[in-house]
């Protein structure tokens, strides 16, 4: 059988989306199929992200645009998955797309519809907390950005003849009220599932008020409170009387690590995070910085990257904490709330708040679970799609992958990380078929302009009335025909309408034009389209500029039209003064070393090398120790229950016998060169391997606490175990562990301290696993659990309810009161303080675990220095951007896995390596890759070598040539962003199409028409 | 009360001309500020219709030279504009921009150029409404200090 190259994703939120992206980009045709009528998901809802605080539509929207105007993505809004058959490499799916009554080819995004429509029906997208039209736009950034019209509100669609104000308003003639369902039937090779998550619903739960009490909202109502683009437009306000509320509650937990009927026993591991974001940016939000906010909390949960951090950043701000368990939420006066809780003593308090946020969790997306059933994917007890530990992306049906929150509750990164995996997966099953169903375009020869003199074209847009019921088009047209170089300029009703956009192709040829200016929207949306225009008329891309003046002219001076009409000729002045001195520029590209480079062979490494060769590409797998398994080789198994070694051995064998995997070890890496698709590098070996990736998974150190404040006695009494050696103990097999009568975990030990202010992740799951296995040995045992903050995220909270029912003892310690640990003549003494009871406890353990810190390797600086990649200030490398590049760097064709990352458990770390497999075989799967066209040139003649550029340089992509002593640009690496050229001190930096000249041609000309008197001048 | 979003000096009274109206040379990073004058556009946000927006990759791209040249060529104000801090699309330009900025601004009121001429903000994609407020804020304070009066290179008269 021939596997099928193209992929079915399910479900376009970010994890949807990242999918996509990578299979379209690594030679896949995709058909993302989306209920909602634009993509997006839960992120496009959010306000800000953790723990950088991005805008979240900032960061998300550039890839919903790339994922819209992709060749190989067919987006499928309003679309639903029907039925698949097949198997593996060969499925059959019936995707049933609903009608949009609006046709997406004719809709320019007006929004006349909108404004006309009378019937208005509550903003889902807000959570009900605004209104919407029933001819709508999901949100503003929406991709495709295309209205719709909702049928179930819709007067026409009801009652036929009713209405209709849209089809008058609309200037395109879009709606189409005749518009019907189509099943498309898909042959695909592999189906990526990414149906998300629904927030749970808290309606249920009358303790919390809501639903009965006015002002209790939960977080994603909260999110949109908060956001610019929401129902108060980012002034944060309370629902019932509109006031700014001055004292706000965060009820943690709620659905979540509950056991009751109505509610979910995991964790859902996003939302001591999200309170603790919407608490700090609600701080920044409040006039006059005022407002007092509480999170009322169990065990504070911030086990990510950058989290801890970020915790102990908003104690500092004044964020308050309350360790207790709320009791009940009830109206107080002026629609203000009084929660009742217990503090961690037991003793009852009562505290008033103007707004209660409801900490909701995550469950699996509930529009997602009949078809879940219908396509025969397994669900666990929590309701998540099943997956296995050493498989974290694939489902119980082969050929079916799954990523995002849809299989546990998870944060954006880990969500990113699994989207990217399942593409792997996918890619690995269809490997034969790759760039087998992908469309490329091609474009005629280009004309070489450079001897002809400037012949500009101006193309000024109506957009239907959006422009022109504001700015006289005509006028500016007029206008434009007299400037210098302009040899041709026409007004269009919609110049981006495909009718248009061929005449404009023929204008180009017809006319000789060789620099071209289009005055309409934003280049943002559209500048991609016209300069493909342009290459098809057989002229360089870059010998075109846009003036937008529609976006930041007709629609941003609505009353003031004859500013506006004087502003619109402005910009096409300026325009035109640009894009004459634009130079066609080359497409850039660099050829592919097809053959990757891992550094590392612990699971990470050997996973991410067994990915990529078993796509057929050549890897390198460089190891300085002796041999496989890094640190997996001390782990006795998976916090599921799964044993360690025979997943190892299965793999030291798939490696051993790869006939594309070439096994370097007792080697390290000596020097680096290149960018990529060229990179070199020595091995103390004394080979040279050329690559044209790099993945580094360079793992990570447990941390012995030989000596200082976290000792406790390690390396001095034989009874002392760190989490790892214990786990050595379980893998031999130590009878002797089941004649022990008590043990005592210490947690916490050399990580959320002031020296290392991060936490270890994997360290609370592994100790309570640890603590259930020695009950399983000696079901007798005492065990002692000394904690700080119980962190078994996700599913792993099941483990601690475990735990608890087994007669484990937890206790809480703080930092102010550290357990003390001596030795009473070999025996050893543990004395804590138990918060509960208020008193000091004596144990005396015949075992003291120590689970400590997971800590960076302190080589990593000298690695990553040669590969040019940033490390972070907790001492791990540092990735592109935390929340949406978790696997790439900012040096693009260089990669990181596993524990140099952060500290993560064996089913992340996996996940992690594929999604690094898919990022590096997206470079791996073409002969050659773009590079940017518009980048930084030195005129050696003007430089003086003073090498400030290479300081500001944030790509380290110039360099000071020994040899001459000027600055030599690396085009591979540069990203043109022009700061190598603002700090120039003698003018001999340049960007192309950027200079100096250029920009200030274009400054000129936005104040040539100003009439400076000599009053003017002093 | 004073926008955080906006950073610029004190007002100089000035008389304005009747009839006059400042003319503003904006810069805006491509990634931040000129999304979130799109945004502004997209919601409607209204602002008054003084200023000139020059698109820049990267708020780090913006030289002393470029502010000075506006000047020069007889713009009445600048604002340069980007992405918040930690938010650059190219990991650090917008805080070589700040540092450039605040030297050039010490200079230019040595040289007798009014604070509130030039004018540096932070705004991200998603602030349409910031931005429309920046514009306004900026343009009133410029009207306020009249037509520039220095650096202009040659007199004009229609």
């Amino acid at each position: 059988m021939n596997p099928k190259g193209s992929v079915l994703v399910v479900g376009a939120g970010i994890a949807g989306v990242q999918a996509a992206l990578d299979l379209a980009d690594g030679g896949y045709y995709v058909h993302l199929v989306e209920r909602r009528p634009a993509i997006g998901g839960g992120m496009s809802q959010l306000d800000k992200t953790f723990p950088t605080n991005d805008c979240s539509a900032c960061i998300l929207s550039p890839k919903l645009v790339e994922c819209g105007r992709h060749l190989n993505i067919n987006l499928l809004t309003l679309s639903e998955l029907v039925s698949i058959d097949g198997e593996p490499g060969d499925f059959r799916a019936v995707v049933r797309q609903h009608p949009r009554y609006v046709d997406t080819g004719k809709c320019i995004a007006c929004g006349l519809c909108a404004e006309k429509c009378p019937k208005k029906v509550k903003n889902e997208f807000n959570m009900g907390l605004s209104e919407r039209k029933a001819a709508y736009l999901l949100y503003p950034q929406a991709v495709p950005l295309k209205y719709a019209i909702d049928s179930k509100n819709c007067i026409w669609l009801n009652k036929p003849g009713r209405c209709g104000a849209c089809a008058k308003a609309c200037p395109a003639g879009a709606i189409n009220f005749d518009d019907a369902p189509k099943d498309h039937l898909l042959e695909v090779g592999a189906v990526v599932l990414a149906p998300g998550f629904s927030p749970f619903d808290p309606s249920a739960l009358d303790f919390t008020g809501y639903g009965r009490v006015p002002n209790v909202v939960t977080s994603m109502e909260f999110e949109r409170l908060l956001s610019p683009s929401g129902p108060c437009l980012g002034h944060m306000e309370r629902t019932s009387d509109h006031k700014e509320p001055k004292r706000i509650a965060w009820l943690q937990c709620v659905g979540s690590r509950d056991i009751n009927k109505a509610c979910h026993g995991y964790c859902s591991s996003v939302c001591c995070m999200y309170a603790i974001k919407q608490a700090v940016i609600a701080k920044e939000h409040a006039t006059g910085g005022g407002l007092s906010a509480h999170i009322f909390f169990m065990d504070m949960r911030t086990h990510g990257k950058g989290f801890e951090g970020y915790y102990n950043r908003a104690q500092t701000d004044g964020v308050v904490f309350h360790r207790s368990r709320v009791h009940s939420v009830i109206p107080g006066k002026d629609d203000n709330l009084i929660i009742r809780y217990a503090d961690e003593h037991g003793k009852a308090a009562e505290e008033e708040f103007d707004l209660v946020v409801l900490s909701v969790g995550l469950e699996l997306n509930r529009n997602a679970i009949s078809l879940m059933d219908k396509l025969g994917v397994g669900f666990d007890s929590d309701g998540f799609i099943v997956t296995a530990p050493f498989a974290p992306v694939s489902t119980n049906r082969p050929g079916v992958f799954v990523c995002g929150a849809a299989s546990e509750p998870k944060d954006i990164p880990q969500s990113v990380v699994e989207a990217s995996a399942a593409a792997l997966e996918a890619e690995r099953l269809l490997a034969e078929a790759r760039w087998s169903k992908t469309k490329t375009k091609e474009f005629p020869p280009e004309r070489d302009v450079r001897p002809e003199p400037p012949r500009i074209g101006v193309f000024v847009c109506h957009c239907g009335i959006n422009i022109s019921s504001v700015v006289d088009v005509k006028a500016v047209t007029e206008y434009a025909k007299g400037l210098p170089n302009v040899v041709f300029a026409q007004d269009n009703l919609f110049t981006c309408s495909q009718d248009t956009i061929n005449q404009m192709s023929e204008t180009i040829r017809r006319e000789r034009l060789n620099r071209v200016v289009v005055a309409s929207c934003s280049p943002r949306t559209h500048e991609p389209l016209f300069q493909e225009t342009l290459r098809e008329a057989g002229i360089n891309k870059y010998l075109f500029e846009m003036a937008n003046i529609r976006d930041q002219d007709s629609w941003v001076h609505r009353d003031a039209p004859k500013m506006a009409t004087l502003k619109a000729k402005d910009l096409v002045r300026m325009a035109v003064a640009k894009v004459r001195g634009d130079e066609p520029l080359p497409y850039n590209s660099v050829p592919v070393t097809r053959a990757a480079l891992v550094v590392g062979a612990g699971v990470a490494g050997m996973t991410a090398a067994l990915s990529l060769a078993d796509q057929g590409f050549k890897v390198h797998l460089v190891e300085r120790k002796d041999r496989l398994w890094g640190h997996a080789r001390k782990f006795y198994r998976t916090w599921q229950g799964d044993e360690v070694r025979p997943y190892l051995e299965d793999m030291s064998r798939a490696i051993e016998s790869h006939s594309k995997i070439e096994l370097h070890l007792n080697t390290t890496i000596e020097d680096a060169s290149g960018s990529v698709g060229q990179f070199k590098t020595s091995l103390s070996d004394g080979s040279l391997i050329e690559h044209g990736v790099a993945i580094l998974a360079i793992g990570g150190e447990s941390f012995k606490p030989r000596q200082g404040k976290w000792n406790y006695l390690y390396g001095r009494n034989p009874n002392v175990h760190t989490l790892l050696e214990l786990d050595k103990r379980f893998i031999e097999g130590d009878q002797d562990l089941k004649g022990l009568g008590q043990a005592v975990f210490i947690h916490c030990v050399g990580s959320r301290v002031p020296e290392r202010p991060y936490c270890s992740r994997v360290c609370c799951t592994h100790a309570i696993d640890q603590a259930l296995k020695l009950k399983e040995l000696n079901p007798e045992m005492d065990i002692f659990m000394l904690y700080r903050d119980i962190r078994t995220y996700g599913k792993r909270e099941r483990l601690y309810q475990e735990a608890r029912g087994k007669g484990i003892v937890f206790v809480r310690y703080d930092l102010e009161h550290l357990p003390e640990v001596r030795d009473e003549g070999g025996r050893l003494l543990v004395r804590a303080h138990d918060p509960v009871l208020d008193r000091y406890i004596n144990l005396h353990p015949d075992l003291l675990v120590l689970a400590s810190a997971v800590v960076p390797r302190d080589d990593m600086g000298r690695l990553s220095k040669l590969y040019k990649c940033a490390v972070g200030a907790e001492g791990f490398l540092l990735e592109a951007h935390m929340k949406l590049r978790p696997v790439d760097f900012a040096t693009e064709g260089v990669y990181l896995a596993g524990l140099c990352h952060y500290p993560k458990p064996i089913d992340e770390t996996i996940a992690q390596a594929k999604a690094a497999a898919a990022r590096a075989a997206i470079v791996l799967s073409k002969e050659a890759v773009p590079a940017e066209g518009v980048t930084a040139q030195v005129n050696p003649a003007k430089c003086t070598g003073c090498a400030v550029c290479t300081q500001v340089c944030p790509y380290s992509a110039i360099n000071i040539d020994p040899a001459t002593a000027k600055a030599v640009v690396n085009v591979g690496l540069c990203k043109g962003c022009g700061a190598c050229v603002a700090s120039c001190r003698s003018d001999a930096a340049s960007l192309k199409n950027l200079g100096n000249e250029q920009i200030m041609a274009a400054i000129e000309a936005a104040t040539e028409d100003v009439v400076i008197g000599p009053e003017g001048l002093v | 009360m004073e926008d955080k979003n906006l950073q610029s000096g004190t007002n100089l009274a000035a008389s304005p001309t009747a009839n006059w109206e400042p003319r503003i040379v904006a810069f805006l990073c491509n990634w931040c500020s000129y999304a979130g004058a799109d945004l502004a556009g997209v919601s409607r946000f209204q602002y008054p219709p003084n200023i000139r927006i020059i698109r820049v990759p990267c708020s780090g791209r913006v030289s002393a030279n470029m502010i000075l040249d506006a000047l020069k060529a007889g713009a009445d104000g600048v604002l340069v504009s980007g992405c918040h801090p930690g938010d650059c699309h190219y990991i650090s330009g917008n805080l070589h921009a700040r540092r450039r900025f605040g030297l050039l601004k010490n200079f230019l009121e040595f040289l007798g150029i009014e604070p509130g001429r030039i004018n540096f903000s932070w705004v991200s994609a998603s602030e349409g409404e910031q931005f429309s407020e920046v514009v306004k804020k900026v343009t009133g304070r410029v009207k306020a200090l009249g037509p520039t009066r220095r650096l202009v290179k040659e007199i004009r008269i229609d």
